[in-house]
């Protein structure tokens, strides 16, 4: 039998997190699954509906669908070009050059204050109407009608430049990665005669898959949850183009209170969350290359 | 041409190509910052200028000052203040708590709460949001500060997690010899390993207080009467055309707001760049 000679201790130091596991998500996570079966609405007593919230979701709710597209686009066009982007600056900034300090710097700063509303206020003042673009725009005698904010088929491109100008973290990641990669592998390429594309598919890339897999999933996971930006730009519209999904969920909880079909629109999200993240990681096997790992 | 004019030339173009990167990265504060200078009545001539056409710093500011809905600005801002401090506090302190017992003590299921600090982390914090909602509202804290600090009082699985990483880099044999020397659990934590461990105790406690300073989504859906709000929720109200119609107003206070980040940015940037460039979560 082993012994846990810490036992005591250590449960006096977990106490705050265990409570906090339980109360602020263990608990939570069952009351709100058990709602997502019900009809609550936060004055009736909840009563037990079966499937129904999550059958309304896949067959009467348009806005479901809407939102769901919305947030899908978002990820799936924001989370390549950030990470590409962050790649790009991060492999010109790993040479030897005066002054990278103060570029890492300047690159940083927006991921730092992205999350503020100021920012959103800054870029619903930039790309809205009488803004920024429009005003460039006016310079060179072009007139536009519609605002980049305003018009449908552009405003979620607004929101995911928002996203791509907040590379700075992704980029500092990949630099620490590049740095690691060891000297000894491109002298080597260089030896053997490898130009710059050759090496870097065959070095850099691989090298750096187990950080672009651990960003990929960061990101995918963050992506999902975009909420303020559509909230504070553009509250969704113009004709719910840039709807997210926790935007919708929101509406539906603390607009209409409709609390069990809200809780069940969470769970379909864990559910698409848990779905990409389990699709990635088995995939790593064909992509990712550990070092220390198999022999792939 | 030698390889020394190639070499001078590519330099160059780097460093050419990285400022004016930098100063596309930089120039929507920027123009925050200038527009805030602008008066009302020339905000929106030449919009991209940097340069106001007409000054009025002073009457931005006093306007902004005033606040909104018979609440000054500067309520908001204790407010902000208040729940950011003790928030912080209330989260690195327990996170630091719970990353000791994870890396140093030898208790039962330490693997399995492990991995829920790391399911936690998984889980987007929205999916909780209506369940918290209504348990804050069962116990009647819902539109109280205490809803907005009592969250961050349980540790925070980011952390926990980035401290974990810096306590497993630490020598064991220096517990060992301060237990020997007749030091407890808590002499050893808070005498031997804290010092060591402060870079990302430093770390931590500036995310913290990013998040807390700038998180929208909590306040917005925990909170209802206006003189509780934080900056956030404020900056919000600003924005709504038909209760503020004053541009030069809401900018001004919008640099109020990102300042103190500014600030803890330049004083702790070396904590920040190297605690990212570890682990890396988030920024």
């Amino acid at each position: 039998m082993k012994l846990y000679k810490d036992n005591k201790v250590a449960y006096v130091l977990l106490a705050p997190w265990l409570i906090g596991f339980f109360g602020m998500w263990l608990i939570p996570m069952f009351i709100s699954i058990y709602y997502s079966f019900t009809d609550f609405n936060l004055l009736n007593t909840p009563s037990f509906i079966g499937l129904a919230n999550y059958m309304r979701a896949f067959t009467q709710d348009k806005m479901f669908y809407q939102a769901m597209k919305v947030t899908f686009s978002y990820v799936l066009i924001l989370v390549p070009l950030r990470l590409a982007f962050a790649l790009f600056v991060a492999m010109l900034l790993n040479k030897k050059h005066k002054c990278l300090g103060l570029y890492r710097t300047l690159y940083y700063v927006p991921s730092i204050i992205g999350g503020s509303i100021a920012v959103s206020v800054v870029w619903k003042q930039i790309f809205g109407n009488k803004g920024v673009v429009m005003s460039i725009l006016e310079v060179f005698g072009i007139h536009q009608k519609m605002s980049l904010v305003g018009n449908p088929k552009t405003a979620l491109w607004v929101i995911v430049l928002m996203g791509v100008w907040q590379f700075g973290s992704s980029m500092l990641i990949f630099l620490s990665a590049l740095k690691q990669i060891p000297g000894s592998l491109y002298e080597s390429a260089k030896v053997d005669g490898a130009n710059g594309w050759v090496t870097f598919s065959r070095i850099t890339i691989p090298m750096l898959t187990p950080t672009i897999f651990f960003n990929l999933i960061l990101q995918i996971i963050n992506g999902f949850r975009v909420f303020t930006e559509s909230y504070v730009i553009t509250d969704g519209g113009p004709l719910d183009s840039t709807l997210s999904y926790v935007l919708y969920l929101y509406r539906r909880a603390f607009n209409y209170f409709d609390m069990g079909y809200s809780c069940a629109l969470a769970w379909i999200l864990v559910a698409v969350i848990a779905v990409f993240t389990v699709v990635l990681f088995k995939t790593q096997n064909n992509w990712v290359y550990y070092e220390t790992g198999g022999d792939e | 041409m030698g390889m020394h004019a190639k070499r001078n030339l590519n330099s160059v173009i780097f460093h050419v190509g990285a400022c004016l990167l930098g100063l596309l990265m930089i120039y929507p504060l920027v123009w925050l910052l200038a527009s805030s200078f602008k008066s009302n009545a020339t905000m929106f001539h030449n919009t991209y200028s940097l340069i106001p056409e007409e000054w009025d710093i002073a009457t931005n500011f006093k306007s902004g000052f005033e606040g909104i809905g018979g609440v000054k600005f500067i309520t908001f801002f204790i407010n902000s203040t208040i729940v950011t401090i003790v928030g912080m506090v209330g989260c690195v302190g327990t996170s630091l708590l719970a990353a000791y017992a994870f890396s140093r003590l030898d208790f039962k299921f330490s693997n399995f709460w492990f991995g829920c600090v790391m399911m936690t982390m998984m889980i987007p914090a929205q999916v909780m949001v209506v369940p918290q909602y209504i348990i804050l509202k069962k116990v009647g804290l819902i539109d109280t500060r205490a809803a907005l600090v009592l969250p961050w009082f349980f540790g925070g699985a980011f952390f926990i997690f980035l401290m974990v990483q810096f306590f497993r880099g630490i020598p064991k044999e220096l517990d060992e010899a301060a237990a020997i020397d007749g030091c407890n659990k808590f002499q050893i934590l808070f005498k031997i390993l804290v010092p060591i461990v402060r870079p990302s105790i430093i770390t931590s406690s500036i995310f913290a207080f990013y998040w807390i300073w700038q998180d929208f989504f909590q306040p917005l859906i925990f909170m209802n009467s206006t003189r509780k709000f934080t900056i956030p929720l404020a900056l919000n109200m600003y924005l709504d055309p038909n209760s503020y119609n004053n541009y030069g107003g809401l900018f001004a206070m919008s640099v109020i707001s990102v300042l103190p980040i500014i600030i803890f940015f330049i004083i702790f940037q070396r904590y920040l760049v190297d605690g990212i460039a570890m682990d890396g979560i988030k920024g």
